[in-house]
């Protein structure tokens, strides 16, 4: 009994202890970005790898969840004799909540676990170590430019996904079930305001920071954490810990965002 | 070579990226930086239920402008509608603003109707004539009590 409490115990303190490193990591980065020297290649480098080589999957994914909305959309607004209003409940849906969520769940997948890796096998290998014995700061060097790649990668894909998925939409609303193409374009403009796309920023801004912080956090303080000492079978823990803590928490944020800023 | 065609890669990435958003930002959302010319309006009404900032001004069904903020008047318990309206188009001194509806659940616009003085109005004006929105419960709780007497 003792030792369930106290297990309950050690559980807690190691999650705020885990919450406090991450902010902590966040804070030393955005005041060592200030100082020089300033690099450009690792941070174009790692825009390539979150976000250009993440382009694919995202135009896969927004196809296919702006033709599954058109069509659902479609069987749902028929009953009611209103099919005219399906552009405007496609792109307030996808511009509002699906994009930036499913952006931010499909870079979570890609790029987040391999991030979380990367940086969780260096620290095992000390690598990370011979960084410091070295002066070269390694959270500047290697978390930093991630996590500004990160906040500049998500928004972009982002837009991508909204775009592919409207088109997406359009493709089975118009051309598949025969909405006019009038009110399915126009009724999108009319309804769709600059408050929208604008929610829809924030909202991918923040979920960049979010999931490349997070999956940042776990693999540098591998070291730090209870698989610490486990190798390859904690770098393993603590990826699969990064995907789902980073999920789960940018399905909370974009409840928490879109309940303040609308 | 390798160095080069990530940034390559990574700035076509970019463009498409700000592309798209252009795209959402100024064709979907109608986000405009430099203010359409034009000249503001206020109108009051009783009730403007259902009207939103940003609502499309209408002149025989064409689109002239758009609402541009509603302030409450607490004395008068009316609502004041600041109206943008585009260059060149002339709204006469007893031009009527009517809010109406597009179909029967769409959303709210103002309607300007014409009036047949000469007087135009100019910037910061007051168009007097107005018709507030009307209520489908209204129309049907009347229909009701008037046929049950």
């Amino acid at each position: 009994m003792i030792k369930a409490i106290s297990n309950l115990g050690s559980y807690a303190i190691e999650t705020i202890e885990q919450i406090g490193r991450t902010f902590n990591l966040l804070l030393i980065i955005a005041w060592k970005m200030c100082l020089p020297p300033y690099q450009i290649f690792p941070i174009i480098k790692q825009i390539y790898f979150i976000g250009a080589r993440s382009l694919t999957v995202i135009i896969i994914s927004g196809a296919t969840i702006g033709m599954v909305l058109g069509l659902q959309f479609y069987n749902t607004l028929e009953r009611f004799g209103s099919v005219g209003v399906l552009g405007s409940a496609v792109a307030l849906s996808i511009i509002r909540e699906l994009g930036p969520v499913m952006t931010a769940l499909m870079v979570v997948g890609r790029a987040g676990s391999a991030i979380c890796a990367e940086l969780g096998i260096m620290r095992i290998t000390e690598q990370v170590d011979a960084l410091e014995c070295m002066a070269i700061p390694p959270d500047k060097y290697l978390v930093a430019p991630k996590l500004i790649a990160g906040i500049v990668s998500v928004p972009l894909l982002n837009f991508v996904f909204n775009v592919v998925a409207i088109g997406g939409g359009y493709f089975v609303g118009v051309i598949m079930l025969g909405v006019g193409e009038g009110s399915y374009v126009n009724g999108m403009i009319d309804s769709v305001v600059w408050g929208d796309v604008r929610l829809g920023m924030v909202k991918s801004i923040i979920f960049g920071m979010l999931i490349t912080l997070i999956c940042c956090a776990k693999g540098f303080y591998l070291h730090l954490s209870q698989y610490g000492s486990q190798g390859a079978e904690g770098v393993s823990r603590a990826t699969t810990d990064a995907v789902v803590i980073s999920s789960v928490s940018v399905l909370f944020f974009d409840f928490l965002i879109g309940a303040l800023m609308s | 070579m390798a160095k080069l065609n990530i940034e390559l890669i990574t700035g076509i990435f970019v463009i498409i990226g700000i592309a798209c958003f252009t795209w959402l930002a100024i064709s979907v959302a109608g986000a405009t930086f430099s203010e359409q010319p034009g000249y503001s309006l206020t109108a009051r009404f009783s009730s403007i239920s259902g009207l939103r900032e940003g609502a499309v001004i209408e002149g025989a069904g064409v689109r002239i402008g758009s609402v541009t903020a509603i302030e409450f008047d607490p004395d008068s318990f009316e609502a004041i509608v600041h109206l943008h309206i585009n260059e060149g188009v002339p709204v006469q001194e007893d031009a009527i603003a009517a809010v109406r509806t597009q179909g029967i659940i769409g959303e709210k616009y103002i309607n300007i109707i014409p009036g047949g003085f000469e007087e135009l109005l100019t910037e910061g004006m007051e168009i007097y004539e107005t018709e507030s929105a009307i209520s489908i419960e209204d129309l049907v709780s009347r229909y009701i009590f008037s046929s049950d007497g």
